[in-house]
């Protein structure tokens, strides 16, 4: 496929936008943008990685050494807070960005200043969000679902974490806005929709299930900051409220951002599993239909993280089936990439490694959802380190490892530069090591009995702890390497060739150079 | 063809934005709807009446044992309830008073909220007059007298002989409106 090269004239564009720090505030570059917000969830993942070493270094041995209780449930609450909100989504809006006005052949997002909206949001909202350790009373600490009565109750913490998640809100609804709109309006002639690379589509249907969902969050937050300054009732149960319908509007909520961090990285799974097996991706149209089915589904399941908390038999069954219902599409798309794989010409790169690596750990974290799906196990594993190890494996080795595949696969294309495969595997080797020695052990501590967000434990779960702890350090330490093989990249790494991987078939890798320019697909590419 | 794109992304835009509003309404309106759904099929209906039934047996074969516990949860009253306990047969009538009393100087309101022990009780209770049912308004000093009428169904399951039924008393915030009915 010969290169087309419409828009090597684009860097004359280059001279007009400011320099220096201005250059970022003001830009509505889609490239620009994506860097800074793959730079500000680099930086939140570090700042949430700190409240996990500090969690992990309290939960080394029994008892009270570090962090005082009040403390270390504070840590808990905005640890999960930042890599939800702050590290994990913002990523992939990054991604986004980057890779969705390249591979469907745009030169920007549909609404360039919103875009820039969007993001300078969120360096207010993480401040909000951080500030509030210092305020009198402490962060948020009733945990990351802020369940009423704990935070109706809490002190000045809790409305500096409402005002944020309101911001990161608003910052998320304008970003699916325009990646909407700009999938749907912007796509270059001749792409249809079923020719979207599988990256495009996921993150189609992701930002739907973003407008959906995250408007009802923001309603909740505010009902709970109203209960909490304004006289309403809606979960005070002494004004006739009920605190269990926070649960259920927060999961409606809830159930979907789960697959709101999924979903993305199954795009960027499927676009790496194909490049290096070198054969299309197995059945995309049913790729297509089962992360549709995937989307829908998340909308009906929502209390079976409520199981406990009283409902109808009738009730818990219905949740129980249709979540269970959810494995079917995921299996179709575990199914696919096997079958991409089997009988290619695979090479294993780093992106490769972590794609693998990928559907490895996701489908053990697969499993123990079914297993938490199932009624009367989940009674007895809810609110245990089982439930902690089951959503670390789907969202640490599920959406943070596909997140570490996608910068190794789209570093050379956005920096034209080569990392080094090196110390990209043994990235990838330490990160599966550790996070294993982390995260399997915390099985065996639930199914024994140890509830999470608590401080200090009984003697017996010593052993795994201090084992679980070891494996927490060495995963933090290994994601240094990271920062420096990123950093290495850009300022010394080999140039990199236009379509660095043989195998790639989108339209970044065919029809730019390397570095991709500032400005792309001014005039659009025509697809065949 | 530019301003025309530009067109249509404006309309996109104005569309995802009404979705957005209605979906933030929807969150709200899923509190009238929850009410609404635990209402219908009877789940955790707290401050609605049940309908008498003239349907409902007595059991006279066996006795049991009812006990009434009231408490206040941070406001100056007094509330109690005029005997502690009642033998009946299920599905016999029963009446109890209770009186409640501001020490306080100020007019104030406030909520009761039942409790039943054991917690399954609620499916055997059918309570025709309650005073949890609406907010209470007591002046200083004041003091009422309220009753609880209610009906325990003969289905209650032979091995439960005693349970309580408790109430607690919450100050509401001052022209609270929460409160329905």
């Amino acid at each position: 496929m010969a290169a087309v090269h419409g828009d090597v004239h684009g860097h004359e564009h280059d001279e007009h936008h400011p320099s220096g720090m201005m250059r970022w505030i003001t830009t509505t570059n889609h490239k620009d943008i994506g860097s800074m917000y793959l730079w500000f969830s680099f930086a939140m993942f570090m700042v949430g990685g700190t409240l996990a070493m500090g969690i992990r270094a309290e939960l080394f041995q029994p008892g009270i050494q570090i962090l005082e209780p009040e403390l270390f449930n504070q840590f808990t609450t905005l640890h999960g807070l930042i890599m939800v909100f702050g590290a994990i989504m913002p990523a992939f809006v990054g991604f986004a960005n980057w890779q969705v006005p390249m591979m469907i052949g745009a030169p920007d997002m549909a609404f360039a200043r919103m875009n820039n909206w969007s993001f300078w949001l969120l360096p207010v909202a993480a401040t909000l969000l951080i500030s509030s350790f210092f305020v009198p009373g402490g962060a948020a600490a009733g945990g990351w679902t802020f369940y009423p009565p704990l935070s109706t109750q809490g002190g000045l913490g809790v409305d500096l974490m409402i005002f944020s998640v309101h911001i990161l809100g608003a910052s998320s609804i304008m970003g699916s806005i325009n990646i909407i709109t700009t999938i749907l309006n912007m796509r270059a002639p001749g792409m249809t929709l079923m020719k979207m690379p599988m990256f495009v589509w996921t993150w189609l249907i992701t930002a739907y299930l973003l407008v959906l969902v995250m408007p009802v969050l923001a309603g909740v937050v505010t009902m709970l900051l109203t209960d909490r300054h304004f006289g309403t009732s809606f979960f005070n149960a002494a004004g006739g409220g009920d605190p269990v319908m926070f649960q259920h509007i927060f999961w409606f909520f809830g159930h979907p951002e789960v697959y709101i961090m999924i979903l993305p990285a199954f795009g960027i799974v499927s676009e790496i599993i194909p490049t290096f097996s070198r054969k299309p991706l197995f059945g995309y149209s049913s790729m297509v239909y089962a992360t549709a089915s995937i989307a829908i589904l998340s909308c009906v399941v929502w209390a079976h993280h409520m199981f406990t908390a009283g409902m109808p038999t009738v009730g818990q069954l219905f949740f129980m089936y249709a979540t269970m219902l959810i494995a079917v599409p995921t299996g179709v798309k575990v199914f696919n990439w096997t079958a991409t794989m089997w009988r290619g010409s695979m090479t294993f790169e780093t992106p490769m490694l972590f794609a693998i690596g990928f559907i490895f750990l996701f489908v053990v974290g697969g499993f123990s959802g079914v297993i938490c799906a199932i009624v009367p196990i989940d009674i007895q594993v809810q609110d245990t380190y089982y439930v902690i190890a089951h959503f670390h494996y789907v969202l640490v080795s599920g959406a943070l490892f596909a997140l570490f595949a996608g910068v190794y696969y789209w570093l050379p294309k956005w920096t034209g530069r080569m990392y080094n495969e090196t110390l990209g595997k043994a990235h990838f080797w330490l990160s599966m090591i550790f996070f294993n020695v982390t995260f399997f052990v915390q099985h065996f501590l639930g199914l024994a009995g140890m509830p999470r967000r608590i401080p200090d434990y009984n003697i017996q779960f010593a052993d795994f702890n201090m084992v679980s702890s070891i494996g927490a350090f060495g995963f933090g330490l290994t994601q240094l390497l990271f920062f420096y093989i990123v950093i290495n990249c850009i300022r010394s790494g080999e140039k990199a060739s236009q379509k660095q991987w043989d195998g790639a078939t989108t339209l970044e890798w065919t029809h730019l150079p390397t570095p991709a320019p500032y400005h792309s697909f001014e005039k659009p590419p025509i697809i065949k | 063809m530019v301003e025309n794109k530009a067109a249509t992304n404006a309309l996109m835009l104005k569309k995802l934005l009404i979705f957005t509003v209605m979906m933030f309404l929807f969150g709200y309106a899923l509190v009238p709807f929850y009410e609404k759904f635990c209402e219908v099929t009877g789940i955790n209906n707290l401050l609605q009446p049940d309908k008498q039934s003239k349907e409902i047996q007595v059991d006279k074969s066996r006795w049991i044992t009812i006990e009434f516990d009231a408490n206040i949860q941070g406001l100056p009253w007094e509330f109690k309830s005029m005997q502690s306990s009642a033998r009946i047969h299920p599905g016999e009538p029963v009446t109890v008073m209770y009186e409640i009393t501001n020490m306080s100087d100020r007019e104030i309101s406030a909520q009761a909220i039942p409790s039943y022990s054991p917690r399954f009780l609620d499916k055997y209770l059918k309570k025709f007059e309650c005073f949890c049912f609406t907010k209470q308004v007591l002046k200083p000093k004041e003091t009422k007298q309220m009753p609880v009428q209610f009906v325990i169904e003969p289905s209650l399951p032979a091995e439960l002989q005693t349970m309580t039924i408790s109430y607690t008393f919450f100050e509401l915030p001052a022209n609270s409106s929460v409160i329905k009915k």
